[in-house]
């Protein structure tokens, strides 16, 4: 079996992120590494995120810097990654690429110990790099630049310390003297060695500075303080005129500063009120914002609380440290402060924010301060505050994050064309279940009624100039409505045109004038007010019309075609006729091309199932140039012009090819190419749209056409970073619709659909999801489906207080704040409230977080959502510190209560110092209120955590630690029926197929069991020889297993087929084998047949097909927020073709990183039988020649790889 | 030192124990190897940041906090040495 992987979802979480200018000029611009995924955001003038860049580096990126030369106007990025490499990219605005400007090795690839990459420190003048590893390494770069101004790295220079741990590096600001990098530093060569314990009580950490002799070309200790033994960040304090210099040291419950030769000025950071005293406050993300007069440093909290640092300093000496609390939002994992006022904050978990200054905290609040430092016995005092609204901030935008996706499952639940995807997101109060549908979001801007069932719409400006549309032109079945465009939509009755009749077309002819076709003939209206009528001979009517802003053609009903141009004087002239066999079904011609006179071709589709291409030009008009015949009636025609790829300026240096497209009858769009200059087709694709005849038209989406289908649901075709994509709108049907464009919506889509005109933006382009989040109480675990109706999902969180108790807090809060100075947010907020969902709620979890408890204490709930309506019909709180891990529905023999449901909850477990339980239960609970509500029956005390749950032959098969045990329904317990003790650590999958058991356990894959009911045994049959962490199991066929591990890789294990018929023959089944073991394990085993690793950790695989009729793929979902797919090839070709295509791309195109690609996915065992058809897909953002290159090796045209590509992918979503 | 020296097994060792921390000796004990087994696992958690992440989602704490509480242990990642046996 070989499989194509492809990545459906690109992951949405946010490892770091940095801001800065890397285009040049003005703009701010933002580069965030997804893992894998290096990205460029750019925030627009409406304060939107806009993707610009988005690309797949096949390596881990952990850190990343910015810097600037002196006197650029342009910043770099440097990528630490797990390469082994240092690279420095540059953003190439014309092509819209990163060029990668140099390239370093120094170390072994991987996230190892002492090969640095782990952390990265610029010099604020941007003339040195530091990059360190988490041990002893670490490699000072000095950067310059040569007479051309290009960017020169040295070789390095090493600043390594063995037996050494470094918790943070940063650049000192000190000017344009030389160079200084400071590192928290902790040597642990005594404590290893002492076994009394005071070298590791008395281990101190210490913070370093690396002096780089820019002179010397030589990087020294320059000098090494102790440090507070919690230190774990460094922030750069502005230097050299700007400020102090210095470092600040966040460490646990304190923030430092420090400087060479200057006294540590200490403040407490303040705690929230409400913290448990066991717990600590650690800063985990800083960003800072410097101007002129200014400079002052954001803090973020591990619990979401943002403090503003400011330094009091007289020149170089500092004299006070002040931590003012700022505002709270979710945790990030780095936050930007842009110039231009706004503040990305990459969560961890969850949505992404932009969010804009409001204003700085200089209004007084919550305050610690190095002056007012008091130290009693049991050290130093904190402040306290109390999260409050948002005061200094205010978010305009949201990026959507499926991070972490927890469980997934693929059903068609709302019984539409395509299944939807159920995920489970999120953790704790910022937790969701997102429904994922394949397509595009759109934002409806309007929806009117009109007065009868429209059947056309048009757009139609004045004037070829013209920013926006004129009018919208409605045609009803006897009737035509004209509606101006303005600050208001309404009607008119003074633009010329004819509302007696339907109409067929109108379009903007000439320069100015515009054209109505309707059925007995075409009225061309000048823009003077004249009105030149053409009438149809006899009583023949118009049935088609294709039109582009000189050319006309018009069908007659019989199958006459006339084709009439704009002449230099504006008149519409008759030029040409033809015959045609029979009626014409539809018709388009191509839209005039820049600079030339007219569109040399003209398609006419016909109903004996042919397309026509004909000549427009006047040596051979009207000649047929083409003929193809197509699988059912073409309904409608339309030229799109496609340039997928990208390189040279909008892709200029790759020639555009021309496509027809066909929506033909039976709901298949049919694309072929047409040759530019003979008009012959060739390459044609076809795909299945709906079960309507695509409607096709073009709209303008990005600056470009794009063509939008409508079948029985919309479909977009657009180009997005060099891919032709083709992607369903998560919108109703539609009848007809046409481009928009008007002040307050510069690219729309005006559309008829029943009796309602609408209007409507699509947004988020390039996305393959579109997805409706309902939000959910505590980290989600796990869900089941309840006879595809409802969905039961349990839900658990560590170290946080129940609801009453919340509750309670919160009353309690709100009691004695009321009157103080929180009272007066509260004011401020119903004023402004309404608008922004988060003040109306001052404490929202979801922005603050829940209270921390002690982390002995859980909480947990089991909740039956019915998701068409998206209500939670029974929500059950556990009490006592149980904790839900396990869930599934099951059917006892004995048929009572027909589907009950099974929890595996754990009581008072704690993970340190060691893991331990109090005790775990299986709870069984009945569905009541026709299955939305739930009722206990009974529980069932076992000795560990269940943490599997199966159904089994009307039994009811749990996974207690490594005790796999068949449970049987009594009136008040489970009854135990059988039992096996002999899986080496613990079982925390297990699912079922005919009589076997397929058991995943934590740390050592797949088991194959068999129950044998007339001896009421369990066995092990077949075992893995590879320990494998599973997180993620599915079932794919009787011998095969998919499974995922927690170092992010995918695998299929298979029983062989001898072995797997030797046990279904065997009278005993193997048992005997069994029963004399071999060397601790079963006696078969089963065989690796499909491996590779994702580079995520998978939390979750199903089998299931995205299209309707489309086979099944393997599709997966990780903790970064991504959802991938592995499809089965099906032939040998394309299994050689993508194997070869892989290999040539390897070659010429090595990731941008440094990694090497089959290194990547091999990197913990050998990738095997497996594709990567994300680096098949990076192939048409290749050079021209180089596509060219790899696609003469293969034997066939870019173009064809192009088309192979669509065609694989297509299969899949 | 002798040219052959500079290949002889012994020399070529102490090489590589000199350059990667953690390449093992004949007389390495239990304990030596399972310390550089723990720091050489926390430093791939922390370079791994879904791991990381995977972490922090089964302890409900911020990767940040795991992030720190994994560099905290890697300095007695397994515990005090045990007693040295005089020889």
């Amino acid at each position: 079996m070989y499989l194509y992987s492809l990545t459906l979802q690109k992951a949405t979480g946010i490892v770091c992120a940095i801001n800065g200018n890397f285009s040049g000029g003005k703009s701010q611009e933002i580069v965030v590494a997804r893992g894998k995924i290096l990205d460029l955001l750019r925030p627009d003038d409406s304060g939107k995120i806009q993707t610009v860049l988005s690309v797949e580096i096949f390596g881990a990126v952990r850190s990343l810097a910015q810097f600037r030369l002196t006197g650029a106007q342009k910043d770099y990025i440097v990528v630490g990654s797990d390469s082994g490499r240092i690279v420095i990219l540059e953003f190439n605005k014309e092509k819209n690429v990163f060029d990668k400007v140099h390239q370093e090795t120094f170390g072994k690839s991987g996230c190892r110990r002492i090969v640095p990459g782990q952390y990265l420190a610029i010099d604020p003048k941007g003339r040195a790099v530091m990059i360190g590893a988490c041990e002893k390494q670490k490699l000072v770069y000095v950067l310059n630049r040569d007479t051309a101004a290009r960017l020169t790295i040295s070789s390095p220079l090493e600043a390594h310390k063995s037996h050494t741990i470094t918790y943070s590096i940063c650049g000192v600001d000190c000017g344009f003297d030389n160079p200084i990098f400071a590192a928290i530093e902790l040597d642990y060569s005594e404590a290893d060695q002492d076994s009394t314990g005071q070298a590791a009580s008395e281990a101190q950490k210490n913070l370093t500075f690396y002096e780089l002799d820019l002179g010397l070309n030589h990087v020294s200790r320059k000098w090494s303080e102790p440090v507070d033994n919690g230190a774990n960040m460094l922030v750069t304090v502005p230097g050299g005129g700007d400020g102090p210099s210095g470092v600040l040291v966040c460490a646990e419950n304190f923030v430092i500063y420090k400087n060479q030769g200057h006294q540590d000025v200490r403040a407490v950071i303040p705690r929230r009120a409400d913290l448990p005293a066991e717990r600590g406050v650690l800063i985990v993300s800083a960003a800072t914002h410097k101007q002129k007069s200014m400079f002052f440093f954001l803090l973020q909290t591990e619990y979401g609380d943002i403090f503003k640092a400011t330094l009091e300093h007289d020149g170089e000496h500092v004299h006070e440290l002040k931590i003012k609390y700022f505002d709270t939002i979710p945790v990030t994992s780095s936050m930007c402060v842009l110039k231009s006022g706004f503040l990305f904050a990459a969560s961890e978990f969850g949505n992404h924010a932009l969010y804009q200054f409001q204003a700085i905290g200089e209004e007084a609040d919550v305050e610690a301060s190095s002056a007012t430092l008091m130290e009693t016995e049991e050290g130093f005092q904190p402040v306290f505050f109390q999260p409050r609204g948002l005061k200094n901030l205010v978010r305009i935008d949201q990026v959507e994050s499926l991070m972490s996706i927890m469980d997934m499952k693929v059903e068609n639940l709302f019984e539409e064309e395509t299944p939807q995807i159920f995920t489970l997101c999120g953790r704790g109060p910022r937790s969701s279940l997102r429904i994922l549908r394949p397509g595009l979001a759109i934002s409806e801007m309007a929806v009117s009624q009109l007065p009868g069932v429209p059947s056309a719409v048009w757009t139609v400006k004045k004037n070829v100039i013209d920013e926006f549309d004129a009018y919208i032109v409605v045609s009803f079945a006897n009737a035509t409505l004209v509606l101006s465009i303005g600050e208001t939509v309404e009607e008119v009755s003074d633009s010329g045109f004819l509302d007696t009749t339907p109409s067929l077309a109108v379009s903007l002819i000439g320069d100015d004038s515009l054209m109505q076709v309707h059925p007995s003939g075409i009225r061309h209206i000048r823009e003077d007010g004249r009105i030149n009528e053409w009438r149809t001979p006899g009583k023949r009517t118009i049935v088609k019309v294709g039109s582009n802003r000189l050319q006309v053609v018009i069908a007659l009903s019989g199958g006459e075609l006339i084709y009439f141009e704009v002449d230099m004087t504006g008149q519409l002239m008759e030029v040409e006729k033809l015959e045609m066999s029979g009626d014409v079904a539809c018709l388009d011609i191509a839209p005039v091309p820049e600079g030339r006179q007219r569109s040399r071709f003209l398609a006419v589709g016909s109903y004996d199932n042919t397309v026509r291409i004909l000549s427009l030009d006047p040596d051979d008009c009207m000649q047929i140039l083409s003929v193809q015949s197509v699988s059912a009636a073409p309904e409608s025609l339309l030229f799109l012009e496609v340039q997928a790829s990208i390189g040279g300026e909008d892709g200029a240096d790759h020639p555009a090819s021309l496509f027809l497209n066909a929506g033909l009858s039976n709901g298949v769009l049919f694309r072929t190419v047409v040759d530019m200059v003979t008009g012959q087709l060739s390459d044609s694709r076809s795909r299945f749209l709906g079960l309507r005849a695509p409607k096709l038209f073009s709209i303008v989406i990005r600056g470009r056409r794009a063509m939008l289908c409508l079948s029985s649901r919309p479909w977009l075709g657009y180009i997005h970073q060099g891919h032709f994509l083709l992607t369903p709108l998560s919108y109703e049907a539609l009848e007809f619709a046409a481009s928009f464009s008007s002040d307050q919506c510069a690219e729309g889509v005006v559309a008829v659909a029943g009796d309602a005109l609408r209007v409507f933006t699509i947004e988020r382009l390039g996305e393959t999801f579109n997805e409706t989040a309902i939000p959910l109480r505590y980290t989600p675990r796990k869900f089941v489906f309840h006879k595809r109706k409802s969905l039961v999902i349990i839900e658990s969180d560590q170290g946080a207080f129940t609801a009453e108790e919340r509750e309670a807090g919160k009353k309690e809060f709100f009691e004695t704040a009321g009157m103080g100075e929180n009272g007066n947010n509260n004011g401020e907020q119903m004023e402004n409230g309404g608008d922004d969902e988060d003040k109306n709620d001052p404490l929202s979890d979801e922005q603050y977080g829940y209270p921390k408890a002690e982390s002995d204490k859980w909480v947990s709930c089991i909740r039956v959502l019915d998701p068409k309506t998206s209500s939670t019909t029974c929500l059950l709180e556990l009490q006592d510190n149980e904790a839900a891990y396990s869930v599934c529905t099951v059917n006892f023999r004995e048929k009572e209560y027909g589907t009950l449901l099974a929890v595996g909850t754990a009581k008072g477990l704690q993970f340190w110092p060691k893991r331990s339980v109090a005790s775990g239960f299986i709870h069984i609970y009945r569905f009541v209120d026709d299955g939305r509500a739930l009722e206990l029956l009974h529980k069932t005390q076992v000795e560990g955590v269940p943490l599997a749950l199966c159904q089994f032959q009307g039994r009811l098969l749990a996974g207690i630690g490594p005790v796999l045990r068949l449970y049987d329904l009594g009136k008040k317990r489970l009854l135990r029926k059988c039992e096996n003790k002999l899986f080496p650590n613990t079982i925390v999958s297990i699912q079922t197929y005919r009589d076997r058991i397929y058991v995943g356990d934590i740390q050592e894959s797949f088991h194959y069991c068999k129950y044998r009911r007339d001896e009421n045994q369990l066995y092990v049959f077949a075992d893995d020889s590879v320990p494998r962490w599973v997180t993620a199991s599915h079932h794919i066929d009787f011998d095969t297993m998919a499974g995922a591990d927690k170092f992010g890789n995918v695998y299929f294990v298979r029983l062989p087929q001898d072995v797997s018929d030797e046990i279904e023959e065997d009278p005993t089944g193997g048992k005997i084998k069994w029963e004399q073991g071999k060397l601790n394990g079963a006696p078969n085993k089963v065989e690796e047949i499909v491996q590779f690793h994702v580079g995520d950790v998978v939390t979750c695989l199903q089998k299931a097909s995205l299209i309707p009729g489309g086979g099944d793929s393997v599709i997966y979902g990780t903790v970064m927020g991504s959802l991938g797919a592995l499809l089965p090839f099906t032939s040998r070709d394309d299994v050689d073709f993508f194997s070869h295509l892989e290999m040539h791309l390897r070659q010429e195109y090595p990731p941008l990183c440094g990694r090497d690609h089959m290194a990547y996915r091999s990197a913990y065992f050998p990738v095997k039988d497996v594709i990567d058809g994300d680096l098949c897909e990076q192939f048409p953002t290749l050079p021209m020649d180089l596509q060219r290159k790899i696609a003469d090796e293969l034997d066939r045209t870019p173009a064809e790889i192009l088309k192979k590509l669509e065609e694989v992918r297509n299969k899949i979503i | 030192m002798q040219a052959s020296d500079r290949f002889n097994i012994n020399s070529q060792l102490e090489h590589l124990q000199a350059k990667y921390v953690g390449t093992g000796h004949a007389d390495l004990n239990r304990f030596e190897w399972a310390v550089n087994i723990q720091r050489d696992s926390f430093a791939s958690y922390i370079g791994h940041y879904p791991v990381l992440a995977y972490f922090a989602i089964a302890e409900n704490e911020s990767i940040g906090r795991e992030r720190y509480n994994f560099m905290q242990k890697m300095l007695l990642p397994c515990g005090l040495p045990p007693e040295r046996e005089d020889d």
